[in-house]
């Protein structure tokens, strides 16, 4: 449904990404890994056409983005719900016009169609009784709920979130991960989760893609990847994913904590 | 003349920098015109957001309005007493309502009232925008489909190119007023006399002067108000924040010292008004 092609961006002669393929499939959680700064949050800018990238092309089942006028894009923008890293919460507003935005701004509900909206949307994501609060007085797992909440408010067919579990305690999130999963079940929405968290990564995913150095250098199933023998990879699962889920026959994975235990990390060293 | 210029290194890096700092303003002045041009193209498209005009009508207006009278007030009061002092010699002091009159009218109601509004409103517009900014909440605007120059800098721009004019006829007024209490009061001047003068020298053509030069004041300040806020890194963090928003009270200031010159050349020297 979604297609990466080629996409490369530098930006005042640093180069992120470079010639970056990915295939985003209707109905799944793609989750995209990789070092923070590689790129993650960028590409999800130029998925969104807020950055425009130097050379490439970003497909939305047959539309081609980046050549797109304001008008043609927003059309596809409003197909989309975009869960921010910092949540993006409009300060001046209540959770409830925040999660009534593009309500108010591309509809002609009236304010009792739009409470509706707001409230149900608000129950999909575990909350209650905030409306009338600001941002300010929320927690930093519930500002994540509300923006995912706003972000589902155009009943998008794709969700992107960018870190949603980064600078949260453990329990939170657990939650998040949970609130993902059941979203992908009940709405049918195709996802894709950006993230360095490997234990939410291997909680939600039903594919993964690996970024390393602005390329992709690994794609596929949660197991795929597990088994996948691309050293830079291995070493982001060992230090990152739970130890259940590790496949400690994969002779990559064995021969990188051999050479720890030896403590010749050195060659390997991240 | 070339020994005059030592062409070893550091003068080279030098003029490099010279170069690149030169380039770099000229391209941030030219985004900056950039957009201004969208603003004006997108004041004329629907729809009419009323509702955000309004309150940002309000903010500019009451925030500012005490502060304008106060300025204005005491401006024209130094202005009423180093005028006397200054005509006195001559034996013109009868002059002094004329120019108070004249001088609050055309240069210090319109200058003291941008002056007042670069400082509160121009630099908290460009902190609300660059705060916006880094914490992606204009990302999340374009996301969901709205342009952030017609939801953001329309409302603010108009109210600045409405409320400056409007602020500058309450601080002309003040200006007014000081003068005559600052003269009447310590000067063995008569008082029906200055308002007499007042009004013999308001002229329509000078109130117009006035308006135009303080429309074009409010639409500096909401431009480099605007620019500044938008043109923050979104790396750069509550330190950038609040260098943005130092940076826009300067360069507005500044446009407005300019923009000053530049009115009044066109104005008295071209256009040969009074
Ligand atoms: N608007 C921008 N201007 C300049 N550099 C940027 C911009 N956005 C991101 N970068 C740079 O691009 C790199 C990747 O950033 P980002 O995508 O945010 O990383 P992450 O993978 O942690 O989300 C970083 O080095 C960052 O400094
Ligand atoms: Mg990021």
């Amino acid at each position: 449904m979604i297609v990466v092609k080629d996409i490369w961006k530098t930006f005042g002669g640093k180069s992120v990404l470079n010639g970056l393929s990915l295939e985003i499939p209707r109905g799944e959680t793609l989750v995209i890994m990789g070092r923070s700064g590689c790129g993650k949050s960028v590409l999800l800018k130029i998925i969104t056409g807020l950055i425009a990238a130097d050379a490439g092309e970003i497909w939305f089942d047959s539309t081609e983005i980046s050549r797109l006028k304001a008008k043609e894009l927003n059309a596809i923008r409003q197909k989309i719900g975009m869960l921010f890293q910092s949540a993006a919460l409009f300060d001046s507003m209540t959770v409830a016009e925040n999660i009534a935005f593009m309500l108010d701004q591309h509809t002609k509900l009236t304010q009792a169609e739009m409470r509706k909206v707001v409230d149900e949307k608000l129950s999909l994501v575990d909350l209650e009784g905030v409306q009338e609060l600001r941002p300010a007085e929320l927690s930093g797992g519930m500002r994540k709920r509300v923006g995912l909440a706003r972000a589902l408010a155009f009943n998008p067919e794709v969700i992107l979130y960018d870190e949603p579990t980064t600078g949260l305690d453990p329990v939170t999130c657990n939650e998040i991960n949970q609130l993902i999963r059941d979203l992908h079940e009940k709405l049918q929405v195709t996802s894709v989760v950006v993230t360095h968290d490997m234990h939410s990564a291997f909680s939600v995913a039903t594919r993964m893609a690996m970024i390393h150095e602005g390329k992709q250098i690994a794609y596929g199933a949660p197991d795929e990847i597990l088994n996948n023998d691309d050293p830079i990879l291995q070493q982001f699962i060992l230090f990152g994913a739970p130890d259940q889920i590790l496949n400690m026959e994969n002779p990559v994975l064995q021969e990188f904590i051999g050479r720890q235990d030896r403590g010749a990390h050195g060659e390997l060293a991240l | 003349m070339n020994h005059h210029f030592p062409t070893d290194e550091r003068s080279g890096g030098f003029r490099i920098l010279l170069k690149s700092r030169l380039h770099n303003t000229l391209s941030e002045i030219g985004k900056a015109w950039t957009l201004f041009f969208q603003t004006l193209v997108q004041i004329f498209r629907p729809p009419l957001q009323l509702e955000l005009l309004t309150k940002q009508l309000l903010l500019v207006g009451f925030n500012s309005l005490s502060v304008v009278l106060v300025s204005g007030f005491f401006t024209g009061m130094v202005l009423g007493v180093q005028g006397y002092i200054q005509l006195k010699p001559f034996a013109v002091e009868g002059s002094v309502a004329r120019f108070v009159c004249v001088s609050v009218v055309k240069e210090l109601g319109p200058m003291i009232t941008a002056f007042v509004l670069a400082g509160r409103i121009g630099a908290s517009i460009t902190a609300e925008l660059s705060t916006m900014k880094v914490t992606e909440q204009i990302d999340a605007l374009e996301v969901m489909g709205t342009n952030p120059v017609k939801y953001l800098v329309v409302p603010r721009f108009l109210a600045c190119a409405i409320m400056l004019p409007t602020l500058t006829i309450f601080s002309t007024f003040a200006g007014i007023a000081g003068g005559f209490i600052a003269v009447v009061s310590l000067f063995d001047v008569n008082g029906h006399f200055f308002l007499l003068e007042v009004q013999r020298n308001l002229f329509v053509a000078s109130v117009l002067v006035s308006l135009i030069k303080a429309t074009s004041f409010g639409m500096a300040i909401a431009a480099v108000g605007c620019y500044k806020g938008f043109s923050i890194s979104a790396a750069g963090g509550a330190e950038g924040v609040g260098t943005a928003t130092t940076g826009s009270a300067v360069i507005s200031l500044i446009a407005i010292l300019v923009l000053d010159f530049v009115l009044n050349h066109i104005l008295f020297n071209i256009l040969g008004w009074v």
